[in-house]
Formats: structure tokens, sequence, C-alpha cells
């Protein structure tokens, strides 16, 4: 029972001669080197972020040995930020994933534009360099929050960071943004445009699915943010005043700029933040439906509601940027109207976590380490997303805004839930990609203490956030009303440290497996998907010979009377039970 | 039963076409590989188009809360920007020109229409940089208020999308000369003419926006 191979002359890879080192590891346009190129980047990022998020948990446990200056934690906290979103998560999920996984997973030979992909990379390295160059220049990194609000981001003189620094951390985003608009060009094309016969729009995993929407975001979303930085950069160059108010004393001086809009730059800031937390999330909502599918051995619950619900949350998305403003002057009926669209944002998530958890129930679960993850994705984004209730009320944030109790919110939503499902996606697909099975015990371990840290760290925050303390406040010890949270400041910094050590287990067990790790062969999880169909690792063009044909969905798991659990999507007929097979087993 | 199964029954057994898909498009593996109804390049063109109209958007936005403040210092427009519009209207003209050339199986045609519109194109970039030395020429220069930094922002950017523009165009002309387009295979033409095209409305929006809204 094989695929029914199909030979589409038009879409066949000449076998390629051996190509020179430059060609295949540097500037490749195989989105498969390009995906791990992406992957490994942002590996180094997150190690980067990581150690940011370390620096000032050591400063906040213990504020009063002075570990950091007050501009170098602002810094610190800008930096991780920065890093993790724009550096790490985004472009892990769309550069990384995104790359790997599209045309694997659609049955194509590669992007609909490899030359434009390889671009896509290229742009983002010099993104790296600079906002790692930043570092070194006087005054170092931004130290103005992801956010960059104006007019702090607006006036060099603002504080130490805010000179070259800023200017710097602009200059990176924008390549960053340039970067991601090319690589969502090509995917949402591919996507369209290069699905291989039989994988309708309906036949797609859902993973595909979350990739697809995100580009739709992406490609919608960062232009958006491109307009505000390229004003932004001009305030600073050339003296314009888009964002930067009359009036402002500075260093004792009047700015000369006159009746810039400060609250401009956060409406443009915000129209392509919210987009951007969805960015992180429904990829790693599609990896995670498919993860939970393969290893309950069951059919994912709801496909439709799933696709549906991830589209819904998609086009939300553009409609609450408000919610991030509810604070910053706003008419009222605006602040409830941005309330109304946030809450009903939680009815689309709610339909996707029932119909994880009812895709468990009754399955024949398999406690691997990607499972693991991606149960541990449920965990965290439940836990995020009922805080965000709270937050989404606009009477509650007015008083929960900008303290700990946010930063607890969206590191469980967003931070750990993308950071799970991206975990989740590296043990399951690494056999694919590097020919090797990751060692369990160690997985197991990584996860185990990862769930641990990530609650020990963030859960305790809702409590400091209800005691007021505000997320970028660096004298924790100056507040008498801050007096009760010190231990728990120290737990979470303990906890905080667990988390940072638990990845060395990852990062020793991913370097171990790509030598050590046992052979795995084409399919080592018995799985659905067009991916496990191909050789592992899969060849340049992805498929030896004519592309596979699609025959049905990729959940066709536990199908009752089918010979094995699993039927992969090019199974044109179920081989049946030899004993229930009369007049269909010969398949 | 835990599962669903999801095999079209045909003769009473599971076994001849293979499950659907749910969802609207769910169905057979056709025995082709069916064209894909819109080009593949011309999508990455749409997205692309996309992308621009949010930029655009977003400066629109920008540029509308600015425009509510009190005493807002408008200035009328500059005379050759009158001609530079002509000379744009008149590029997307030659464009189509050439495009309808390479229908009927003319590369000469067609190669001609783009040498002449690229060569408005330039004269249209030219002709914008005209128009800053004439704001100049009245004090009006990036920072004097936000109705000239939005003149100048604007058409800087729009002009950087047309010299792109400009680029597809030499593109075409090369691929023409290698013999790459014919009466019935001309997609990238096609592309390319949708681009320009849309920088031409985008100019005629963005005229509009400045100086009469």
């Amino acid at each position: 029972m094989d695929a029914v191979a199909v030979r589409q002359p038009e879409m066949a890879h000449e076998p390629h001669p051996r190509e020179s080192f430059i060609r295949h590891y540097i500037f490749s346009i195989d989105h498969k080197m390009i995906g791990k190129q992406y992957f490994l980047t942002t590996m180094f990022m997150a190690l980067v972020g990581g150690a940011m998020a370390m620096l000032m948990r050591a400063h906040l446990g213990w504020p009063d040995n002075g570990v950091l200056s007050p501009e170098q934690y602002l810094q610190a906290v800008t930096m991780h930020g920065t890093i993790m979103i724009f550096f790490f998560l985004t472009v892990m999920l769309t550069g990384g994933l995104g790359n790997l996984l599209i045309p694997l997973m659609i049955g194509a030979r590669d992007m609909a534009f490899p030359f434009l992909n390889m671009i896509s990379y290229w742009t983002f390295v010099p993104g790296v360099i600079t906002i790692l160059l930043s570092y070194f220049v006087p005054g170092g990194p931004a130290g103005n929050g992801w956010t960059a609000y104006a007019p702090l981001s607006a006036v060099p003189a603002a504080e130490g960071g805010a000179g070259l620094g800023q200017t710097l951390w602009i200059i990176a985003i924008l390549f960053v943004v340039i970067s991601s608009l090319f690589g969502s060009l090509n995917f949402l094309t591919t996507v369209i445009n290069l699905r291989t016969r039989g994988m309708s729009m309906g036949r797609l995993p859902l993973t595909i699915w979350g990739a697809f929407v995100t580009a739709v975001l992406a490609l919608l979303s960062f232009p958006v943010l491109m307009a505000a930085l390229g004003l932004l950069l001009l305030d600073r160059l050339a003296g314009t005043s888009f964002f930067e108010a009359s009036n402002l004393i500075i260093g004792g001086a009047a700015s000369t700029h006159q009746g810039g809009d400060a609250l401009l730059w956060q409406h443009l800031f915000w129209f392509f933040g919210h987009p951007e937390v969805y960015i992180l999330i429904l990829t790693p909502m599609g990896v995670v439906s498919d993860i939970i599918s393969t290893f309950s051995r069951k059919p994912i619950f709801g496909y439709k509601a799933m696709v549906l619900s991830l589209a819904a949350i998609g086009f939300l998305s553009f409609l609450v940027w408000g919610h991030h403003m509810f604070v910053s002057g706003m008419h009222p009926l605006l602040g409830a109207a941005f309330m109304g669209s946030t809450i009903i944002i939680a009815i689309p998530s709610a339909i996707k976590t029932f119909n994880w958890c009812t895709t468990l129930w009754h399955g024949r679960i398999h406690f691997t380490t990607a499972m693991l993850f991606a149960i541990g994705f449920v965990s965290v984004f439940v836990t995020g997303g009922l805080s965000g209730i709270f937050l989404a009320i606009a009477p509650v944030d007015l008083y929960l805004h900008d303290t700990y109790f946010i930063v607890a919110h969206f590191h469980f939503v967003m931070a750990s839930a993308s950071l799970f499902a991206i975990l989740a996606g590296t043990y399951y697909w690494f056999p694919k990609f590097f020919g090797r099975m990751m060692n369990e015990t160690l997985g197991k371990i990584h996860f185990a203490l990862t769930f641990l840290g990530i609650y020990g760290t963030f859960y305790p925050m809702h409590f400091i956030g209800l005691h007021s303390n505000d997320r970028r406040l660096y004298e924790t010890t100056a507040y008498p009303f801050l007096s009760h949270t010190g231990p728990v400041d120290v737990f979470v910094s303990l906890s905080a440290f667990l988390l940072g050590f638990a990845q060395l287990f990852f990062i020793a067990n991913f370097l171990w497996s790509l030598k050590y790790g046992p052979v795995a062969g084409d399919n080592p999880w018995h799985a659905n998907g067009l991916e496990w169909t191909t050789t592992t690792p899969p060849p340049h063009g992805n498929w030896e010979g004519a592309l596979p044909a699609v025959y049905r969905w990729p959940y066709d798991y536990s199908v009752p009377g089918a010979r094995d659990d699993y039927v992969p999507q090019t199974v044109q007929a179920i081989p049946l039970v030899a004993a229930a097979g009369a007049g269909g087993g010969e398949a | 039963m835990p599962t669903l199964v999801l095999e079209r029954h045909r003769g009473g057994t599971l076994r001849d076409v293979g499950g659907r898909g749910r969802g609207p498009s769910g169905g057979d593996a056709a025995p082709g590989r069916e064209p894909a109804p819109v080009g593949t390049g011309l999508l990455g063109v749409a997205a692309f188009l996309a992308a621009v109209t949010m930029l655009f958007l977003a400066f629109t936005s920008a540029y509308l809360a600015r425009r509510q403040e009190a005493g807002w210092p408008a200035f009328s427009p500059p005379w050759v920007l009158w001609v530079n519009t002509a000379v744009l209207l008149v590029s997307s003209g030659t464009l189509d020109w050439a495009r309808r050339r390479i229908r009927s199986g003319d590369a000469a045609g067609l190669r001609r229409g783009v040498e002449w519109t690229a060569a408005l194109g330039l004269l249209f970039v030219l002709g914008q940089l005209a128009a800053w030395r004439q704001l100049a020429a009245r004090g009006l220069y990036l920072t004097t208020n936000p109705h000239s930094s939005f003149f100048y922002v604007l058409t800087a950017v729009h002009g950087a999308h047309l010299l792109g523009g400009v680029v597809a165009l030499a593109t075409v002309l090369l691929r023409s000369w290698q013999g790459r387009y014919t009466a019935q295979a001309h997609a990238g033409v096609t592309n390319c003419a949708v681009y320009w095209h849309f920088m031409d409305l985008l100019w005629l929006y963005l005229f509009v926006l400045l100086f009469w809204v």
C-alpha cells in the first residue's frame, strides 16, 4: 500500500550536482537549509534574550546587591522583550518552523519564491548584527521597552540608551520587519498555489493553517510598524515632529519640536502589536493540534471549528489594539468597544482549548516529550488566558496596567505557550530534519524542570502585580507597600534560574542527538502528515521522483476496522484487518 | 467508538476512493494537477501590494490624525505635480499598449512600450524631485511643518516603490530580449503592469489626500 505516484514534469526538480559549501550552507535557496539557518540563529538569540532575563531576575531577587544599575536594568528589560519577541519567537515560528514545514506538509518542492526566501534570511541577519552591535555603542542598547513609546524613544537625550542605541534598535527592527514581509509573502503564495494534488484547503494540517493565518497577519500588520518606525527614525535623525510633542524640556532646554503626537505612536504600534501577539500564538496552536492528535492516536476534534477559530482570532486581532491603551486617555465609549472586542476573542480561544481536551479524551495517549510540551502548552495557555479576562475589563485594567500581573499574563499566554509549542515541535520534527531521535529521558527532565520553572517564575507574579508592583520598577525595596513582596521576588528569581538551567538539558540533548541519537526511520511517530512520507532527511526537492498525491486529511488515526492505527495522507484505500477484510483488504 | 470514520462509503466497503477532507474544498485527488486559478507570480504581487496598501493606510491614519489639529499649516501644491501626474497617467497607457502588443505576439512592440513606460517613470521621479525643489524655494523643508513633513515622506516612499517598478520593467525588457514572452505566455508582463498601475493609482490617491482632504 503505497502512495500513488504521479509524475508532474513541470514541478520536477533536476537532481542538483554537489553544490559548493557556500551555495549549500550559506546562500542556500533550499527551504530546509534556510529553515535550519533561521532555527539556529533564533535559538542563539533566545540564549541572548534569556541571559537578559537572568540578569533582570538577579537584580530583582536581591535589589540591594547592585547587580545592575537603573539604566542597565531598563536596558535588560528592553532587550529581553525585543530579542525574545522580534528575534526569537516571531522569526522562529515563521522563518524557522514555517520554512521547514510548509513545503513538506503541503507536498511542494520548495517555497514559491526560493530566491526571495534566501533574501529574507539574509535581511534578518543584518538585523541580528545591528541589535547585537547596539550593546557596544556609547550609552548602551535601547532602554525604553520593546514598545519604544514616544517621546522617550524620539528624544535622543532622554536616557542612557536613548541615543545611538535606540537608533540602532529602530534599524534592527526595520530589518526584521522587511525580512518577515518577504517571508510571509512567500508562505502565503506557497500555501495557496503549491499544494500537491488532493491537498485541498480542507485537508491542510492545522500547523499549516496556523502558519497561513500568521502569514496574513504579518503581511497586513508589519507594514504599519514599518511606517511608524520610519516616522520615528525621521523624528530622531531629521528633526521632524511626528511623535515628539512641543514644549518638552530636555536637560533644561526646551525642545524645538512642535506639535507631535506621542499617542499616535501608541496607536500605530499597537495596531501592529496586537496582531503580533497572535503571530506568536497561531502557529503554535496548529503545531500543538497536530502533536496532540498524533500522540492521542485520535483525529483532531472539530477540525473545521479549529480552522474557523484560527481565522476568527486572526480577524479579531486587528480590532482590539485599544486594550493596550486603556490608561492612555481614551474616550470611555471607545474603551468599552475595545473591551467588548477583546472579550469576544475568548470564544475562539475557548473553542480551541476544549477541542484539544476532547481530542485527548478517550485517546491512547503516548507521553512522549513532544506530547508533554504540547499538553504543557494547553496548560499555560489556559492559565494565561484566564488572567486575560481580567485585563480585558477596562476598569480592572486601570489597576493592573503595567504591573507584574500583566507580565504574568503575557508570559503565560503568549511567551511560554509559544515556547512550549516550539520545543514540542522541535522534539517532534527533529528526527525528520536531522535523521536521529532526541533522547527521551533528557527530554522529560527538560520538560519537568521547564514546566516547574515557568509556573514558579510567572505564577507568583500575579500576586506581586496585585500588590501594585510596577513592571519597570528598579528599586523594589524603596516602597513600604512592597515590603511583603520581597521574599516572593526571591522565589521568582530562583525559579527563573531553574528555568534557565533546565534549558541546558535541551541544548545538551540537541547537540548530543545530532551525532549520537538513535537513527530515526522515515516515520518514527507513526504519524499521518505528508512530511513523514518522504525519506529522512528529505532530499533536495523533498521527494525522490514524483510528488505524492493526497487522499485524506492528516488525522485518520485509529480508524475502526483499519489494520494500522494510522493512515497516512497518501493512502488511497485503507488496508483493513485481515479478519474483517471481506472485500476490502487487498489495498 | 471514539473516532470518526472519514471514508466515503462506496459499495459498502471502506476501500476504494480514500477519505474526504473536511471543509469546503475536500475531495478526491484529481487525475491532473489543476492549474491554480491565479498565477504564483501574480499572487506574490498581490500580496506585496496588500502590504504596500497597509503601509500607506498607516501613513494615512497618521496624517489624518495630525490633520485634525488646530492651525494646520496647509500649502498649495507645486504646479509641477500636475505635470508629473499627467506623465504617470501616460506611462500607464504606454504599458497597457505594450501588454496589448505582446498579446498579439509583437515582442518588439512590447519592448518599445516598456521602454517608454520606464522613461516616463523616471521622468516622474525627476518631476517629484523638481517638486521638492519648488517647495524648498518656498521655504518649505522636511521639518518646517507637519504638512511638509508628510509631503516629503509620502512622496519619497511612493517614489521608492515606483523606482522598484522601474527595476521590474527593466527585468521585463531583459526577459523579452531573451525571447521569453509569447502571445500566450507573458505572465511577467501582466504582473509588472498590475504593480505599475497600482503605483499610478496610489499617486492619485496621495495627491488627493495631501492637498484636497
